[in-house]
C-alpha cells in the first residue's frame, strides 16, 4: 500500500490484471422496462477487499447476486478464477444484509450448513464449524438459536458459515447495515482483521462511505438508474495504524469528502 | 385475580359456573337442565357401558381415518399449491371456496353418495378438516423468506435439497398451525356427520338420549366430547410451542 498521499482516483475501470479473480465483462441487467446496470466492466483484485458503493437504486446488490450466480444477467459475463458463472458455486460464499440463518437450527448447525450441503462429514464439519465460531467470539453460544442472539452476533454466525466454506470469493451484501452503531464499528475492525488473517477476495457491497473508506482496498463508486461504473477509488491509508487513528487520518477523511463530492449529484 | 385479599385459581370461575348449574338443575326448572351432579354420575355410568365404549371406538376410527387423509393429501397439495404456479390457479378456487363453505349442509349428500354409514363420517371429518390444512400449508411455503431461499442456492442446495432442508423447516410453523384447526374441524366433522347419519356411534347415542329424555347422559356425552377436543387442540398446541421456539421470530 503507498503511503504518499497521491490523488486516490482514478478514472474508469480498471484495466484487466492477471491477478484478477472475479472479472465482470459488460454486465448489463433489465428487471421487466427497469434498466438496474448498463455495461459494467470491473475486475476484483486476489487478496483485496473491493466495495461496490453508491446511493439506493444504483445496483450494487444486483451486481453483487449476478456475480453470486444468484440471479442472471441480461448481458454480459462473470468469470470467476477464469470460469463462466452460470449459477452459485463453491468458489464463492455470500453473506447477506439480513443475516439468512435459519431459526430452526443451532449456531453450530448454521456455521455448518455449507459443509453439510457439501455433504461432509458430521465430526469434520463440527470441528471446522468449531473453529470458526471462535474466530468470531461466539464461543458457548454453539447450542443457541438465532433468536437467542443480538443483531451483531446473528451476523457473527453468518460471517462464520461464509467463512467455514473455504471460499476464495466472499460477497458481502451490506452486512452491517442491520446492526447497531458501536456494533458496526467493531465488526469493521473485526472484518479487517480477518482480510488480514485469511487471505481471501472480499466483495464488499455498502452505502455508507465511511464504512467503505474504513475497509477497502478499492471503492467502486457506482451511479444510480442505470447503475454504471462512475469511479473507482484506491483509497492510501496506512492500515497498520491504530482503528482510531485511521477514522482521525487525512488521507481517509479526504477519500470520504471526495467520495461525497462524487455522491452529492445524488442525494434527493 | 384476588378477592378479600386471597388469591383465586384460574379455573376458579369453573366452579361457580357448576355451582349455578347444579343450583338451577335442582330447582328443576327446566328438565333439560339436570343437576350437574347428576350428569357426573351418568357420565361415570356411561363410560363403563358396552355402547358408550363401541361408539367412541368407531368415533376414534372414523376421525383418525377421516384426518389421516385430510393430513396426507392437504399438507402436499397445500405444498404444491405454493409451489407451482399452476397447481394453485387449478385448486385455489375451490379451495378457497370450501373453507369457508357451510359443509354440514353436504352431508345429505355424501349420504347419498356413500351410504348410511362409517364412510360418510370420515368423508365427513376429512371435508371438515382438509381445507385449512391445505391453505395454511400453503402460506407456510409461499411465506418463506427469499433470503433463506438464496442463502439455500448461494451453498449449494437446490432441488430437492433445498425443498427438504429449507423450505419445508420453515413452513413447519404455518403447517402445524394449519393440522391444528383441521383437527378442531374434524371434531365437529365427525359429530355432525354422525349425528346426521344418526345410526352410528355418538350420533347414535345423542339420538336415543334426547328422544328418551335422559338428559343427564346427553350432557354428559357432550361434556366428555367438549374436553375431548380441548386435550386435543391443547396437546397439539404444546407441540407448536416447541416448533415455533425454535422457528424463533422471523
Amino acid at each position: 500500500m503507498p503511503q504518499a498521499v497521491q490523488s486516490p482516483v482514478r478514472a474508469g475501470a480498471p484495466a484487466a490484471s492477471d491477478d484478477a479473480v472475479v472479472q465482470v465483462r459488460g454486465i448489463s441487467k433489465t428487471y421487466n422496462d427497469v434498466e438496474a446496470l448498463r455495461n459494467i466492466d470491473l475486475d476484483f483484485a486476489r487478496g483485496k477487499l473491493t466495495t461496490l458503493l453508491g446511493p439506493s437504486g444504483c445496483g450494487k446488490t444486483t451486481l453483487l447476486k449476478i456475480i453470486a450466480g444468484l440471479i442472471p444477467a441480461s448481458a454480459g459475463e462473470v468469470r470467476v478464477n477464469g470460469r463462466v458463472v452460470t449459477g452459485p458455486g463453491p468458489e464463492r460464499a455470500f453473506v447477506f444484509q439480513d443475516f439468512a440463518l435459519m431459526p430452526w437450527a443451532t449456531v453450530m448447525r448454521n456455521v455448518a450448513f455449507g459443509l453439510e450441503l457439501r455433504g461432509v462429514s458430521a465430526a469434520e464439519r463440527k470441528r471446522v464449524a468449531m473453529q470458526y465460531i471462535e474466530k468470531v467470539s461466539l464461543t458457548g453460544f454453539e447450542d443457541k438459536y438465532p433468536h437467542e442472539l443480538s443483531g451483531g452476533m446473528r451476523q457473527r454466525v453468518g460471517i462464520a458459515r461464509a467463512f467455514a466454506v473455504n471460499a476464495d470469493v466472499l460477497l458481502l451484501d451490506e452486512p452491517f447495515s442491520a446492526v447497531d452503531e458501536q456494533n458496526r464499528r467493531k465488526f469493521q475492525e473485526d472484518l479487517l482483521r480477518l482480510v488480514d488473517l485469511e487471505k481471501k477476495t472480499f466483495i464488499f457491497v455498502t452505502h455508507s462511505i465511511e464504512e467503505a473508506v474504513y475497509v477497502s482496498d478499492r471503492i467502486v463508486l457506482l451511479s444510480p438508474r442505470p447503475g454504471r461504473v462512475s469511479q473507482v477509488i484506491d483509497p492510501a491509508i496506512d492500515r497498520s495504524a491504530s482503528p482510531d487513528d485511521i477514522r482521525r487520518a487525512p488521507a481517509y477523511l479526504d477519500t470520504v469528502e471526495e467520495i461525497w463530492d462524487g455522491l452529492r449529484q445524488y442525494a434527493d | 385475580m384476588t378477592l378479600f385479599g386471597y388469591r383465586i385459581p384460574m379455573m376458579a370461575s369453573l366452579i361457580v359456573w357448576g355451582l349455578l348449574w347444579e343450583i338451577v338443575g335442582r330447582l328443576d326448572l327446566i328438565f333439560l337442565i339436570p343437576p350437574l351432579s347428576g350428569i357426573f354420575e351418568a357420565g361415570v355410568h356411561l363410560v363403563q357401558t358396552g355402547s358408550w365404549q363401541a361408539a367412541s371406538m368407531i368415533t376414534l376410527r372414523s376421525f383418525a381415518l377421516g384426518m389421516t387423509l385430510a393430513i396426507g393429501i392437504g399438507v402436499p397439495l397445500g405444498i404444491l399449491m405454493g409451489r407451482f404456479k399452476a397447481v394453485d390457479n387449478l385448486m385455489g378456487l375451490w379451495v378457497n371456496m370450501f373453507v369457508s363453505a357451510p359443509l354440514s349442509a353436504l352431508v345429505p349428500v355424501l349420504m347419498i353418495l356413500f351410504g348410511l354409514g362409517e364412510t360418510t363420517v370420515v368423508v365427513t371429518v376429512f371435508l371438515f378438516a382438509v381445507w385449512i390444512i391445505v391453505l395454511d400449508a400453503r402460506a407456510g411455503v409461499t411465506q418463506v423468506p427469499q433470503s433463506l431461499i438464496e442463502m439455500g442456492r448461494s451453498y449449494g442446495a437446490n432441488g430437492w435439497t433445498l425443498f427438504t432442508k429449507i423450505i419445508l423447516l420453515s413452513a413447519l410453523p404455518e403447517i402445524l398451525a394449519g393440522i391444528r384447526i383441521g383437527l378442531i374441524r374434524g371434531v365437529k366433522g365427525v359429530v355432525i356427520g354422525q349425528i346426521l347419519v344418526s345410526i352410528i356411534g355418538y350420533g347414535e347415542l345423542f339420538e336415543l338420549f334426547s328422544r328418551s329424555f335422559e338428559m343427564e347422559s346427553f350432557w354428559a356425552l357432550t361434556m366428555i366430547l367438549f374436553v375431548a377436543a380441548m386435550l386435543l387442540s391443547a396437546l397439539i398446541e404444546l407441540f407448536e410451542k416447541r416448533v415455533e421456539y425454535y422457528a424463533g421470530e422471523r
